[in-house]
């Protein structure tokens, strides 16, 4: 009788979190239908006329739509790949230094971008890479002409992609100093009996303690594949570098409420989410199976 | 230990000391660079002689910005939406967190639930119908437009889950023994040991919510309304990526008043500063309680 009880005040306290998810979350996916209609805003979403794949095959068409499908998944996967090795690197690094407050020192530097907004940090990056920024300053100094860095189909990627290192290693620090603390420091005492030197340590004791860690997180980031950054992109870029910066966020963005192409856009933004979804799923399937990984 | 004095050893400390300095400035310099040219001279700015301390030192940026009245009504609707978002946030994310942290002996349909948010976070409709959908309750250029739809962070949830399972068992039994109800347990019992994981949540919600500045842009249609990220990146960043050519950028940087931009961007750091190193403690600590099981 009690636990009955019990369980019923487990769905009431459920029920105010579960209602603003159908609201907010549930309802919305009616929405997708207009993906396959032709929308017209006065007929609503039932009254507009079924289309079925058109706006599919009309995106297939579309030269933009390999630029933008390019751009997301190069610059998703460099931000991956580097979001890996830089925190990685810096957490070796940390685990090495010695005095305790010289750590937390530069911990505190170093998490602080990830606390602001693009909306801060990209102000900040345009006006350092601008034509009169500090950086051309700097290169002035040795001889080199101004750079349009912010107006550059070659300079903006990278910009991108070391930016949002910039933001977000620290971060991804905290998850390696975590996995480098539970090692036994025991193996490394009896490797410096045996004379072993701080690199040998690292490499046969330290990374391969930390693997599952690096796979884990490898494996994960693979559900992120086509999320190149929003709020990055859309506060760095401008008209000039569309051809190497837009990608499916940005673009949806564009299509759906500045050119008022509801149906492509919703037709760009379905599948995006279909196939992150999926391979959210794959990622999943594989954490828990090589890396033991449950999220509940 | 002997080995440790060796010179090759206290090389490399230095080495990594260094290295280590050279990647916390290369941080915090962006940062400092603005600071700095919101205290210099408009002219000292435009002529490129800032460079990592202010030039002619003055406050007459943050002067101007004091009168500026627009400025701090965009910054009066973000303290607004982070106080009422905060708590919304604090209050659904904990009710939905104890029950879900049950196990299924107890609470059969947890699983149900559990996928059920999960979902929601991992699949969506787009931007567009959610757009839509918003539009259709009526919440467009309302706070709440800002707060519900965000009403609960599943990461978060799914975050205290994880601590309140990592809870000893006796405590339960406990309190159970004593008579205690599920409200009981959870508001006597559950959330005074969860300081760091509250913490941590509280810390992602109050950020998220300052930092947001898309929901702003697109369900606010009067400028008078937006949030502060928003009135900033329409005020800045558009500014700068709305000249097409060279020359009308070229512009556009000589019109724009750098040192009153910067001024807003640091202002507009300084609520993120205060609550960081208060909460960074706790956040280090919830995050790997949270995310590392045993």
């Amino acid at each position: 009788m009690k636990k009955n009880l019990n369980v019923l005040h487990y769905h009431i306290m459920l029920m105010p979190g579960i209602i603003f998810l159908i609201l907010f979350s549930i309802v919305p996916m009616y929405g997708i239908l207009i993906a396959f209609k032709d929308f017209k805003p006065g007929r609503g979403i039932w009254g507009s006329e079924w289309v079925g794949l058109e706006h599919f095959q009309f995106l297939f068409t579309l030269p933009d739509s390999k630029t933008i499908f390019f751009n997301t998944i190069f610059i998703a996967v460099m931000k991956i790949i580097a979001g890996i090795i830089v925190p990685l690197t810096v957490a070796l690094l940390l685990n090495e230094a010695r005095k305790q407050f010289f750590k937390r020192s530069v911990q505190t530097f170093i998490y602080l971008p990830h606390f602001l907004s693009w909306v801060i940090l990209a102000n900040i990056v345009v006006d350092l890479f601008s034509t009169t920024g500090i950086i051309n300053q700097i290169l002035s100094v040795f001889g080199v002409d101004p750079i349009m860095f912010m107006a550059s189909n070659t300079w903006f990627p990278a910009i991108v992609i070391g930016s949002d290192v910039w933001k977000e290693f620290g971060f991804g620090t905290i998850i390696y100093l975590a996995a480098l603390t539970g090692i036994n420091p025991s193996l490394y005492e009896s490797a410096v009996i045996d004379g072993a030197t701080r690199w040998q340590q690292i490499w046969y004791i330290t990374l391969p303690s930390i693997k599952p860690t690096i796979i884990l997180l490898a494996t994960l980031s693979l559900g992120n594949i086509l999320n190149a950054g929003f709020d990055q992109i859309f506060n760095m870029y401008n008209p000039l570098v569309y051809e190497s910066g837009d990608i499916i966020d940005t673009y949806v963005y564009r299509a759906g409420l500045v050119e008022a192409k509801f149906s492509l856009a919703t037709a760009v933004g379905l599948l995006k989410s279909v196939v992150s979804f999926v391979l959210i799923m794959v990622s999943y399937f594989l954490a828990s199976r090589f890396a033991n990984y449950r999220i509940f | 230990m002997v080995t440790n004095r060796s010179f090759s050893s206290r090389l490399s400390n230095a080495v990594i000391v260094a290295i280590l300095t050279c990647i916390s400035l290369l941080c915090i310099a962006p940062l400092w660079y603005t600071i700095s040219v919101s205290f210099s001279d408009k002219a000292a700015v435009a002529a490129g002689l800032v460079t990592w301390r202010p030039v002619e030192f003055t406050l007459s940026a943050y002067q101007h910005l004091l009168s500026d009245k627009s400025f701090f009504r965009a910054f009066g609707i973000s303290v607004e939406r982070v106080l009422l978002g905060g708590l919304i946030n604090f209050v659904l994310t904990v009710m939905m967190a104890y029950p879900l942290s049950r196990e299924t002996k107890q609470f059969k349909v947890r699983n149900l639930y559990m996928w059920f948010i999960v979902f929601t976070m991992l699949f969506s409709g787009g931007l567009i119908p959610w757009f839509m959908t918003i539009k259709s309750y009526g919440l467009l250029n309302s706070i709440w437009a800002l707060v519900l739809p965000g009403a609960v962070p599943v990461f978060s949830v799914i975050l205290l889950v994880n601590f309140f399972r990592s809870i000893p068992k006796d405590l339960d039994e406990a309190a159970v023994m004593d008579g205690a109800g599920p409200w009981y347990m959870l508001l006597r019992i559950y959330l005074p040991v969860s300081l760091p994981a509250l913490a941590t949540i509280t810390l992602f919600s109050i950020v998220g919510h300052w930092n947001s500045f898309f929901d702003g842009l697109i369900l606010m249609t009067k400028s008078e309304l937006y949030p502060l990220q928003t009135y900033i990146q329409q005020l800045i960043v558009q500014v700068n990526t709305a000249g097409m050519t060279s020359e009308e950028m070229k512009m556009v940087a000589q019109l724009s008043n750098k040192t009153l931009d910067a001024a807003k961007v640091v202002i507009s750091m300084i609520p993120v500063l205060i609550i960081y190193p208060f909460l960074q403690k706790y956040f280090i600590h919830g995050i790997m309680l949270g995310s590392v099981k045993e």
